[in-house]
């Protein structure tokens, strides 16, 4: 491994192996995708994120080929693929429906996309052993798909997309219907191909966490458009939009006023008679200027006592506690009945916990651990 | 008691309707001709031990005799083979294209393919022999166009009976076919093309193997009851023409050799078991597989 980063996006002169150049499909008076441009760079893991219904799919379909966009280009490796048909693209694509072929056995429908290529007897074998291997169904070769359960045949179906290797992978919500353990050590499997092979991936999914983990970037849409597309930590850090904080994780938002009173920092009034708050931002606010204050449940400090050197601090009741196993979700009642949340690892047994339903608390941040955001 | 009146009900039917006649035909076929109403002896008149010594299978081994009977047992299967694959091409195209037209216009096509039910089968072949005779409008209209000089034969030969076939029985091919494409998941097809099939390989590797439940189910209506075709080869067809229907017409009604055309009958009743059969086994295991 090179210590040099993974980054062609923010290099200028690196080629985009797929290009959409303000894409708009239509669905009769419906927009499905909305004057879309992006770029998609070579061996990049690029997760598509957002709500059911908000064109993820479409996209997919366009780059396969079973779409065409209404408006726009798509280009891959600089190439218009308009004209191209979906059996001449070097893309394969794993269905949302899995579109398994129902009279194939299992291992037929690996061996399908094989067969059309003039590839080797011996040589096909192997390669269908090596994705039944990888995705586990090496019992389940000679069934057909109606005789396997819905998680095996998710996995059939990630088999014979895998099978022939495309230059570019389209993966619609490939792990939804497994187990959390089956998915991700599938995710890794998929991250493990992806590094050996030099795939492009393009992945759907609802799983914001599934993004996080297996993505070199991540686009979150809604409506047809783009609304952030970035590294999973920058989406994270620093969402663009209170849209994408809250798609992204779990977030308080605190409604406010902004006023500079430094350096980039603000101060935030945010209620008659509630002691402003401080937060630094790179993007400049107006003296008055309505903003949002973002603030990762984990980067709250819950304490007993006020804390001394804390940039803000609020006290509140425990309204709520959400016990997750490793963590917990405080949730604490503002006097005026705003519910803030505070998450802490949960070092100690739950029995010495510290607070409990009723306790009286202080929720603390740092300047800089908000995100302030103008939408 | 439900369960015995539920389950009654269409044994008695198959009873009354089916194993009654069969039995009253095979005795007749086991019997003598005679000059008299009935015309064959013995029957339960004569007393039960007559009866029973008048009952022999000279008629069975008569079939065997003269070969006129395999000879048209033989073409009956011939015909019905070639017209149900005829009716097949034609069915097929016509089933798929419905398959894939616009939502809204299927009800229609359907309603089209169906339509021709509500006249009358004979003198829908009637209108065929109006149609295909010398003078017919075919042969008008291609004379017209200057097509032909002279006018083809057409009726009376086997040609017309197999159009006559092909367009009595094509719904019987085209409904079940429809069934199974109308069913068929589209993104299978997009999934073939998407793994590098031709429009073309992906029917031929896809739809087909995927409609084939349909084309089984849809031969077996056709070709079962066209084997035993008479209308359309005495209409249509000429002196030619040799089917199984036709010969027992002719025993029936004009030898009125009612214990010969008994025995063709029964024959023919178990030479269409066995598809009888084979097509039930395709029904079952196809219900199987839905459930
Ligand atoms: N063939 C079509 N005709 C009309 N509308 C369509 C068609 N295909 C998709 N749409 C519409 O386009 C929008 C985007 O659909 P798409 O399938 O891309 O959503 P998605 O983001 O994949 O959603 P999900 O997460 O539920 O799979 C939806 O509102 C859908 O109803
Ligand atoms: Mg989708």
């Amino acid at each position: 491994m090179g210590t040099k980063v993974f980054a062609p996006w923010d290099d200028p002169n690196a080629k985009p192996l797929i290009q959409f150049r303000n894409v708009t499909k239509r669905f009769g008076e419906f927009t499905a995708i909305d004057d879309l441009t992006l770029d998609i760079f070579e061996r990049e893991f690029f997760a598509l994120l957002g709500p059911s219904g908000c064109g993820k799919t479409t996209m997919m379909r366009m780059l396969a080929g079973f779409e065409k966009p209404t408006e726009g280009q798509i280009l891959l490796a600089g190439q218009d693929i308009d004209p191209i048909p979906p059996n001449k693209r070097a893309v394969n694509m794993m269905f949302q429906s899995y579109a398994l072929f129902p009279h194939l056995t299992v291992y037929e429908n690996i061996a399908f996309g094989l067969r059309r290529g003039n590839m080797p007897k011996h040589d096909l074998h192997d390669r269908v052993q090596e994705m039944l291997r990888l995705t586990r169904l090496e019992k389940f070769a000679g069934r057909k798909p109606h005789q396997i359960s819905g998680g095996q045949r998710q996995r059939v179906a990630l088999a014979r997309s895998l099978a022939k290797a495309p230059k570019l992978l389209l993966l619609d919500e490939p792990l939804g219907a497994l187990d959390k353990k089956l998915r991700q050590d599938t995710q890794f499997e998929l991250m493990d191909i992806q590094e050996k092979t030099g795939t492009t991936f393009v992945i759907v999914t609802h799983d914001q966490e599934e993004a996080m983990t297996v993505a070199s970037r991540v686009a979150v849409m809604n409506d047809g458009k783009l609304v952030q597309v970035a590294t999973p930590d920058r989406l994270y850090e620093t969402p663009n939009s209170v849209y994408v904080a809250d798609f992204i994780g779990d977030v308080n938002i605190i409604e406010g006023h902004a006023t500079a009173t430094g350096e980039e920092t603000y101060r935030i009034d945010w209620g008659e008679g509630r002691e402003p708050l401080t937060a630094k931002s790179a993007q400049p606010f107006s003296a008055g200027q309505a903003c949002h204050l973002a603030i990762r449940p984990e980067k709250v400090t819950i304490t007993a006592e006020r804390p001394t050197d804390a940039d803000n601090a609020v006290q509140g009741r425990v309204h709520d506690i959400a016990y997750l196993g490793n963590l917990s979700t405080y949730h604490v009642e503002l006097p005026d009945g705003t519910i803030i949340k505070a998450q802490s690892a949960n070092t100690r047994r739950i029995a010495r916990r510290s607070f409990t339903w009723e306790d009286t608390v202080w929720l603390s941040w740092t300047a800089t651990a908000g995100v302030l955001l103008a939408e | 008691m439900r369960r015995f009146v539920l389950i009654a009900i269409p044994y008695a039917w198959l009873l009354a309707l089916f194993l009654v006649p069969f039995v009253i035909v095979f005795k007749i076929s086991l019997s003598d001709i005679a000059l008299a109403i009935p015309p064959y002896t013995p029957t339960l008149r004569d007393g039960f031990a007559e009866f029973w010594a008048g009952l022999d299978f000279e008629n069975f081994v008569w079939l065997t005799q003269d070969d006129l009977y395999w000879k048209a047992y033989l073409s009956s299967v011939r015909i019905a083979l070639f017209s149900t694959l005829l009716t097949l091409l034609v069915g097929y195209p016509i089933a798929y294209g419905m398959a894939r037209a616009p939502e809204e216009w299927r009800p229609t096509l359907m309603m089209l393919v169906i339509l021709p039910f509500w006249t009358s089968f004979l003198i829908r072949v009637y209108a065929w022999m109006g149609i295909l005779s010398n003078e017919g409008l075919l042969n008008q209209f291609l004379l017209a166009l200057g097509v032909i000089s002279e006018p083809l034969t057409i009726l009376n030969t086997n040609t017309a009976v197999y159009i006559g076939i092909v367009y009595t029985y094509l719904p019987f091919m085209i409904l079940p076919i429809y069934a199974t494409l109308d069913r068929m998941d589209g993104s299978l097809i997009e999934a073939a093309e998407d793994l590098g099939c031709s429009r073309a390989q992906a029917f031929w590797l896809v739809t087909i193997p995927l409609s084939r439940p349909g084309i089984i189910a849809g031969c077996f209506l056709v070709f079962i009851p066209v084997i035993g075709e008479f209308v359309i080869p005495s209409l249509l067809g000429g002196s030619g023409t040799l089917m199984i229907g036709k010969v027992l017409w002719e025993e029936f009604f004009s030898n009125r050799d009612w214990p010969v055309a008994s025995a063709v009958a029964v024959v023919l009743l178990l030479i269409l078991v066995i598809p009888i059969v084979l097509f039930q086994r395709n029904q079952q295991k196809q219900a199987e597989k839905d459930t």
